[in-house]
């Protein structure tokens, strides 16, 4: 069962809460926001693009893999705590900053960088179990067919 | 004194072997069967290096290295090279050559040779950080390092029950002595305020006279006696000789279980000054000894020889060290030596007759001599050693043994006996390694092939070292720049030590000539003697500490499965019951009896009809989700509690965890809803008086939280009159943040948001996997169904052999 509202709502909801979600993440150290936070966002909408397409379209819009989400996001989280002690010699997680700020970004520093490893992460991690609940459905679906 | 210096070269060649092994699966798939030899350069060069420290390190010098780790909990990257651990540092090199060249052979054409090379790589660098660390956490990080590599090296032949059970019972007895080892770290540590072995022996009073020394010294012993398989932790050793002859060679003979030895020595002068020590270690040594003698001569399988003759010599060098006296240190010292040489020898050897033959049994072995004359070679140097003939270094060990028993003020004819024995004893078993297998008429059992250079040049090279070595004892090379340094850096002060071949008619030679002729007199009886000596045995080993391993781990599972079946019986709302029950004791416990709340620090602002009117829609929603009897209306429900929550939030000024809220709310009605699709009706399952006590301990649940949120803003913080205060005054200057929440979340306890994104990972990954799982299930199901669908029917069957005709 597909609605015509929710398929044409979603064409133009994607790409905004998309693009939200990110905005969330980057003014997340000094407005409300933050990786978490966006990373929900995200998963929202990937999750309405499934409900208002079906889930292998959702898979598709996703561009990769949720379980590779998971790994390369814990990955870049430990490796922002990893920066300080290789560059600097400094204790793990010594959060950097920065000196120079980059237009409509701010500044720079291994905070954003994890923050971006708990956004990716949460997508993943969303991701993965609702497509994996609602394929689950599907082949109820067809079963029952 | 000693001086320090700086040495850059030390911690390259230290990390080196963990480096190579990164490549080393890299390596075997491009240099196929080359990868022995060129991986025997880096323990080979490194050897040289350590060699060229020799000298420094003989006219008093201490080299050094030091990188903060995490200095604020005293872990730091530093080592010192010293007599005492440069002089294992170049038995670990130089073993490790040989070895690794000798597996090349041993091992050629195994699928799994790579992972041999990586893990023995790993073992080899490990070592090396164990004996040159300075800093016992590091020391203790190395020493866990070596027990897990010997766990995946004594399990290399995986797909063998046998190697499984030694290399886990090797695992789990080292790994149990490792955690005691640690807590007496920690307890040295606190004691004397450091955590470097340097400053530790400074301290060495402050430690003798603290109320903690019996505990720190007990935990520690347990450490090093299971390490280096001292009774009564003894049995996991010969066990261990399951694992390939090159791993037997190198850990569990040469480096790794002297280990135990290495700190033992390394902490003589920090703890040895105390009578417990001197009973404690030197019985265990003694009884260990003698176990190892007496349950070596017994046995024909050659590789099980060895094994509890190397439990004797571990025997023996606790006993030495726990004696202390410079003489006796001396002795340990050269007879680490002596033993590595010749047992390593043995080791290799003996691995090349099971390898070239497919015996290890001296029963059905003999005449082996011309058909296998480089082993043979090898063997006749290394028993010779071992039985402690002139002119080879195990002559001036066993002549330094007994000159030190001799020279002792307590015990000494008892330790000259113990002595005594156990030596006459290992020249019973260096008669049956050499004289069964090599003389007499050929056996059945006959090498297949010629043995290649590589298996046989590791044991004639030690051995010829063993001879090689007692040939010039009496030059400095040996006493002076090698033996010497390792003492003093144990014993502290200068000191020299002249070994010489000859010294004269002096009892030692007499007690020499004495094991000798016990020894010959032994082997000429021990065939007959031998099986009743063996019957006597199972029944003692009946009662022995390796039962008590099995009881142990049995009586671990079996309370393992109890425990499992009680509180993880698949019923997801018990288990809920119980984290919440426990949170409720332990947490409100505390909460209530010893934290409480300063109701008197406490601002609360007065009540708003906004707050009161969503409080009331709250409890109205949370009212429908435990009456409703729809799923769905309950979902609803849920969602309007979440929401209402968000709203609260957003009255108290806190849009990021409104916003968090609404998102993880809407979330969560999804995930609700996919899976509400597939449960069965709603039914009530549980009876009335379940239903009230879940309503009790919810209620409960709710007070302690509340209470928890109370206590944590009447708590003042660093001069702030509240948590908030604090951090609303901290972010900006500590942490370059505007944003509290965020700021809390990314920085302040970062490390907890690490590990809570880690812990969602975990659970998304058992969940999906848990899905998976039914799926792949579902899928089998149907494949079997369309098999057996198509499956021709009994009544007419195919039968190829006819289109053949």
């Amino acid at each position: 069962m597909r609605s015509l509202i929710l398929t044409t709502a979603t064409r133009y909801l994607l790409p905004l809460m998309l693009l939200f979600s990110v905005f969330l993440l980057f003014r997340g150290h000094h407005d409300p926001g933050g990786g978490f936070i966006g990373g929900l966002v995200a998963s929202a909408a990937f999750a309405l693009h499934g409900f208002a397409y079906g889930m292998p379209e959702a898979r598709r819009v996703l561009l990769f893999d949720p379980l590779k989400l998971i790994g390369v996001g814990l990955l870049t989280a430990v490796s922002s705590g990893l920066v300080a002690p290789i560059v600097w010699g400094r204790p793990f997680m010594t959060t950097i900053w920065s000196q120079t700020s980059i237009a409509a970004l701010g500044k720079l520093g291994t905070p954003l960088m994890f923050d971006t490893g708990v956004y990716t992460t949460v997508i993943g991690v969303t991701m993965l179990i609702i497509l994996a609940l609602a394929e689950e459905d599907g082949d109820q679906e067809e079963e029952a067919i | 004194m000693h001086e320090a210096v700086v040495d850059p070269r030390l911690l390259p060649v230290l990390l080196s072997g963990y480096t190579l092994s990164l490549i080393v699966p890299m390596l075997t798939r491009l240099l196929r069967q080359m990868t022995g030899w060129f991986l025997a350069l880096l323990p080979l060069a490194l050897f040289v290096q350590f060699l060229t420290m020799v000298d420094a390190v003989a006219s008093g010098q201490i080299l050094t290295a030091n990188i903060p780790w995490v200095p604020s909990l005293n872990v730091n990257l530093s080592f010192v090279v010293d007599g005492w651990g440069l002089f294992l540092a170049l038995v670990v090199t130089g073993m490790g050559a040989l070895v690794i060249i000798y597996a090349s052979s041993y091992l050629q054409g195994h699928p799994a040779i790579g992972r041999f090379y990586t893990f023995i790589l790993i073992f080899m660098a490990s070592m090396l950080v164990l004996v040159l660390a300075d800093n016992i956490f590091l020391l203790f990080i190395a020493w866990e390092l070596t027990s897990i590599a010997s766990f995946f090296l004594i399990g290399f032949y995986h797909e063998k029950e046998q190697s499984q059970k030694a290399a886990l019972q090797a695992l789990l007895v080292t790994g149990s002595g490792g955690l005691a080892l640690l807590a007496g770290f920690v307890g040295l540590t606190a004691v004397s305020g450091t955590a470097s072995f340097q400053e530790i022996q400074a301290h060495s009073d402050l430690i003798l006279q603290s109320p903690y020394y019996l505990p720190i010294l007990a935990l520690i012993l347990l450490g090093a006696f299971s390490k280096s398989a001292q009774f009564p932790f003894h049995f996991w050793l010969p066990n261990a000789m399951a694992g390939p002859a090159p791993v037997s060679t190198y850990l569990h003979s040469a480096t790794m279980v002297k280990a135990g030895v290495y700190l033992l020595g390394r902490l003589q002068p920090t703890l040895g000054q105390s009578s417990e020590w001197f009973v404690l270690v030197t019985a265990v040594g003694a009884v260990t000894a003698l176990l190892g003698a007496w349950l070596c001569w017994q046995k024909t399988d050659m590789k099980e020889i060895l094994a509890y003759s190397t439990l004797s010599a571990l025997g023996t060098l606790v006993l030495l060290i726990g004696l202390g006296t410079e003489l006796a240190l001396q002795t340990a010292v050269l007879f680490l030596l002596v033993h590595a040489l010749y047992k390593g020898g043995l080791f290799m050897a003996v691995g090349i007759i099971d390898h070239e033959t497919g015996v290890r049994d001296v029963r059905q072995l003999g005449g082996l001599w011309r058909q296998m004359p480089w082993t043979f070679t090898a063997v006749l140097l290394a028993t010779l050693s071992m039985s402690g003939l002139p002119p080879f270094l195990g002559f001036i060990g066993k002549e330094l043994m007994y000159e030190t028993a001799l020279a002792l003020p307590r015990y000494a004819q008892l330790l000259t006996g113990v002595l005594l024995l156990t030596n006459m004893l290992m020249v019973t078993a260096a008669l049956i390694l050499l004289v069964r297998p090599f003389f007499g008429p050929p056996q059945e059992a006959h090498p297949h092939h010629k043995t290649a250079f590589n298996l046989w040049l590791g044991p004639v090279a030690l051995g010829g070292l063993a001879l090689l070595l007692g040939l010039l004892a009496s030059t400095e090379a040996i006493g002076e720049s090698l033996v010497a340094p390792a003492v003093s850096a144990i014993a502290g002060g200068e000191l020299h030590v002249h070994l010489a071949l000859w010294h004269g008619l002096t009892p030692m030679l007499g007690l020499s000539g004495l094991t000798l002729l016990g020894g010959v007199g032994l082997f000429a009886v021990h065939r007959r003697l031998q099986p009743g000596v063996v019957r006597l045995d199972t029944a003692v080993r009946r009662l022995g500490p390796e039962r008590w391993y099995g009881w142990l781990l049995d009586g671990l599972l079996r309370l393992a499965g109890w425990f499992t079946e009680k509180f993880q019986n698949g019923k997801l709302r018990y288990y809920l019951l119980y984290v919440l029950a426990t949170t409720l004791l332990l947490v409100g416990g505390t909460l209530v009896f010893r934290a409480g709340i300063a109701w008197e620090a406490l601002t609360l602002t007065p009540l708003r009809l906004p707050e009161l009117l969503l409080a009331a829609v709250l409890l109205a929603a949370v009212g429908v989700v435990v009456q409703v009897e729809s799923r769905l209306t309950a979902v609803a429900a849920l969602g309007v509690v979440g929401y209402s929550i968000a709203v609260f939030y957003i009255l108290f000024s806190a849009p990021d965890l409104a916003m968090t809220q609404f998102a993880i709310e809407t979330l969560t009605v999804i995930l609700f809803v996919l899976v509400l699709y597939r449960l069965p009706r709603f039914d009530q399952f549980s009876s009335r008086r379940t239903r009230l006590r879940d309503g009790v301990v919810a209620v409960f649940v709710g007070l302690l939280m509340a209470g928890l949120t109370l206590m944590a803003q009447s708590v003042h913080v660093r001069g702030a009159s509240a948590l908030a205060d604090y951090f609303i005054r901290s972010t900006e200057p500590l942490a370059q943040g505007h944003n509290v929440v965020n700021v809390i979340l990314v920085d302040f306890r970062g490390f907890d948001t690490m590990v809570e994104i880690t812990v969602l990972s975990v659970a998304a990954i058992g969940v999906y996997a848990l899905l998976k799982s039914r799926t792949f299930h579902l899928e089998r199901v149907r494949a079997e169904q369309t098999a057996v669908a198509e499956q021709p029917s009994p009544a007419e069957p195919i039968l190829p052999q006819k289109e053949a005709h």
